[in-house]
């Protein structure tokens, strides 16, 4: 089984990356970029084979090391 | 007095660290990152800055989750000394020792330089031999020393006087200057400006040595 976790800064936490990128894009030519958010994916292979268990599984995950939660959020995918 | 000095895969501070406690009259005691448990009778921790397990992931968050982790948890929950500084205090927020994050600097530049700090507070071990209000300077070297926190969680820290330093001149966007803070029984202290790269003539400025020294005679008279 197959999990993808999406990992973002909070909304309201300013993203200096982000805002890089988007002045970057402004430069290239890319005038109709408001806002960038930059992020990270995390994809695992895992053993289990419930859907439910793999979820909490991840979520555990998440809470104990692969997010921040005080300054990111996160979302879990599994396929 | 017996200080620990923490080091992990990465650790490059680590020496410097061990020499200024050393400097200031402790004994020290030099712990790996795969260890589990402290050596008897540490007083004291040290958590050095570097770049700990290459940064991977987010600054701290692997060491914080390192075998030594628990027992660094453990000691400050039994009401242990602990200072991280640089890398140590990225690893000390991940801990959930101190409150807050270190997020990358507003710049994006890494800075690498001598700052003027104000001592924000003497309530504490380590900011007692200062006045308050006085400018110490001690180098910065960081990439990721903005220190962010929620509103609440700044309240808190100013309403129970527990900023250690700030910075003179932000170098790195951090929330109200903030160069250092302390825990809630002002035991443990975090902060990116590295005081152990001021305690000799030889490093450009002493100022950090009073640190130590306040650290090592208060902990040897308990």
């Amino acid at each position: 089984m197959k999990a993808r976790v999406h990992v973002m800064l909070k909304d309201g936490v300013l993203d200096p990356q982000g805002e890089a990128v988007r002045h970057a894009l402004g430069h290239l030519g890319f005038s109709g970029v408001e806002a960038v958010r930059q992020g990270k994916v995390i994809e695992l292979d895992l053993a289990a084979t419930d859907k439910t268990a793999a979820e909490a599984e991840v979520k555990a995950m998440c809470e104990k090391l692969l997010a921040n939660t005080v300054i990111e959020k996160y979302t879990i995918e599994i396929a | 007095m017996k200080a620990a000095i923490i080091t992990f895969p990465g650790s490059n501070c680590d020496r410097d660290l061990a020499d200024a406690f050393a400097k200031a009259g402790a004994e020290v005691v030099r712990v790996w990152h795969k260890d589990t448990v402290l050596p008897s009778g540490v007083d004291v921790i040290g958590v050095p800055g570097g770049f700990s397990y290459g940064d991977y992931l987010r600054c701290g968050a692997i060491a914080s989750r390192s075998p030594i982790g628990q027992a660094v948890v453990d000691f400050a929950a039994r009401g242990g000394y602990v200072i991280g500084i640089c890398n140590g205090f990225q690893v000390l927020t991940e801990m959930g020792l101190l409150p807050g994050a270190l997020m990358r600097n507003a710049s994006l530049k890494f800075v690498c330089k001598p700052v003027t700090l104000k001592v924000a507070t003497t309530d504490s071990a380590f900011t007692a031999p200062y006045a308050k209000g006085a400018e110490v300077v001690f180098p910065v070297a960081h990439h990721d020393g903005n220190y962010t926190i929620d509103a609440e969680g700044l309240k808190a820290l100013q309403g129970e006087d527990r900023v250690a330093f700030r910075y003179a001149q932000n170098p790195n966007g951090s929330v109200d200057d903030i160069a250092g803070v302390l825990s809630a029984n002002r035991r443990v202290l975090g902060m990116m400006p590295h005081p152990e790269r001021a305690v000799d003539p030889t490093q450009g400025g002493t100022d950090g040595a009073a640190l130590f020294r306040a650290l090592s005679g208060m902990l040897a008279q308990a």
